[in-house]
């Protein structure tokens, strides 16, 4: 760990990497310098905020203020995940359904086979990790089953007429979207190692740790990203169809146009 | 009176504009009637509420003596189908769409009955397997109203079916729309604004502006 140089004056330095960014939208008049400024501006306050609190729990070491800072993650991702679903009724509670059923299968599950332990430091990262990929596949998930309910809202239509039920009218777009919630994990997989190399993996091996000790967490991460996203794609999908329907299983309008 | 259908005083309003207007009416069981009137009169959306896809905002419409939302819906809509002018063929194949109406029942897919079908509409075996984009706009809607009456609904409702077939293809829905009919006593709701279909029609509703004339 000792190879870690960051500072405040050497972030301060790094601040020039900003002054970039702010340079090229002036200059091709982008009008985004004032949300950069913002963006940064945030992240530098969140993440010290976070920095502390993560400071005070792993240091406190109890098993409440853990499971608190899990309850806190989950929330807002699915607060998130919700926003995402634009329309969708029930969008914030299908994604708080989805994501914490994720992310406590898939902690349990590396909890229990003893790939990591149940202590802040660990759970508290791994949750944030988990319940962030859920979010954006979710996010996924609400857009392409709403885009593909107003773009083929005629063939849904026709299988009703033919007495269809409202699961069998929507089984290709349910389908579609759970895989749109984890082909990008999938997608990320497939090039894992070759075109980027992970944060999680990067930061261990920044931070110093055998690159060989670092791949191997890196592979966990992967099979609970997988395991996470499908879990999550496939409740919030199974959950939100339902949504498009009235209690006399017609299409609503109002939700396709 | 065998009556299939009453309406009583139905009305559907979206927004501040009313489609359909207080309408009263009684439908016969067996008839084949002929619904015409204007674009945009409300002709469509009448028989969308007959058949389930949307529901009036007032008034009544009962299916056999009881209101159409006391009946499960997909149950009633296996009941009284509805084709529409310009049906999408699902999946890949021909199959595909003749296997649906079993898989909604949840049965097995009978190719000797779905032959005789076929038949009815001068197609032959070799269809069934046809991909989907392999078939003309008439044979298209020809298998698409297969669709429909592969298990004899009590009511078909067609959302002017045969606008941009040619003669032959009108001629051959016709003659199915006629066998089903005459042959089973299949109730028949046609909109159209084809003007021999008019002619010809005995049992008409004319629809202006939302009301029954």
């Amino acid at each position: 760990m000792s190879n870690l140089t960051v500072s405040n004056s050497t972030l301060a330095l790094g601040f020039i990497l900003v002054v970039i960014a702010l340079v090229i939208g002036y200059w091709q008049k982008l009008q985004i310098d004032k949300d950069i400024i913002i963006g940064v501006v945030r992240a530098i306050i969140q993440l010290t905020i976070v920095g502390y609190v993560l400071k005070f729990v792993i240091k406190a070491n109890d098993i409440w203020l853990t499971m608190a800072f899990f309850v806190i993650i989950v929330i807002n991702a699915s607060w998130n995940a919700g926003k995402r679903g634009n329309g969708i009724p029930k969008a914030f509670q299908f994604s708080l359904l989805a994501i914490s059923v994720g992310t406590v299968v898939t902690l349990g599950t590396l909890v229990l086979t003893g790939s990591i332990q149940f202590i802040p430091e660990q759970i508290v990262p791994f949750t944030g990790m988990i319940a962030s990929n859920i979010m954006v596949a979710i996010g996924l998930c609400y857009r392409n089953m709403k885009q593909s309910f107003t773009d083929r809202h005629q063939q849904i239509l026709e299988k009703l007429a033919l007495g269809a039920d409202i699961k069998l009218a929507s089984e290709d777009i349910i389908r579609e979207s759970i895989k749109s919630g984890m082909q990008p994990t999938i997608d990320s997989i497939k090039t894992l190692g070759l075109v980027a190399l992970p944060g999680m993996m990067s930061g261990l091996i920044i931070a110093g740790v055998d690159p060989v000790k670092a791949i191997k967490y890196q592979i966990m991460v992967t099979f609970m990203l997988l395991a996470s996203t499908s879990i999550g794609s496939f409740i919030s999908c199974y959950l939100a169809y339902k949504q498009f329907y009235n209690d006399q299983k017609q299409l609503k309008s109002e939700l396709i146009s | 009176m065998n009556n299939i259908f009453e309406l009583n005083n139905l009305s559907y309003q979206v927004g501040d504009k009313e489609i359909l207007k207080d309408i009263t009416l009684n439908i016969e069981r067996g008839k084949y009637i002929t619904v015409v009137g204007p674009s945009g009169s409300g002709k469509s959306t009448l028989m969308r509420i007959l058949a389930s896809m949307i529901s009036a905002t007032s008034g009544k419409v009962l299916f056999e003596g009881k209101k159409i939302s006391s009946y499960e819906p997909t149950e009633y809509r296996r009941r009284v189908s509805y084709a529409f002018q310009q049906p999408t063929l699902f999946g890949k194949t021909v199959k595909d769409n003749l296997e649906f109406p079993y898989t909604v029942r949840g049965k097995e897919f009978d190719r000797n009955q779905v032959v005789e079908f076929l038949n009815y509409v001068n197609l032959d075996e070799s269809y069934i397997d046809k991909n989907v984009n392999d078939v003309s706009g008439g044979e298209k809607q020809r298998i698409a109203l297969l669709r429909n009456l592969i298990f004899k609904p009590e009511v078909l409702i067609t959302d002017e079916v045969t606008t941009g077939l040619d003669a032959e293809n009108k001629e051959i829905v016709h003659n199915i729309l006629n066998k089903f009919n005459r042959d089973d006593g299949l109730t028949i709701l046609r909109v159209t604004h084809d003007d021999s279909e008019i002619e010809q029609a005995t049992d008409k509703i004319t629809i202006k502006n939302g009301e029954v004339i």
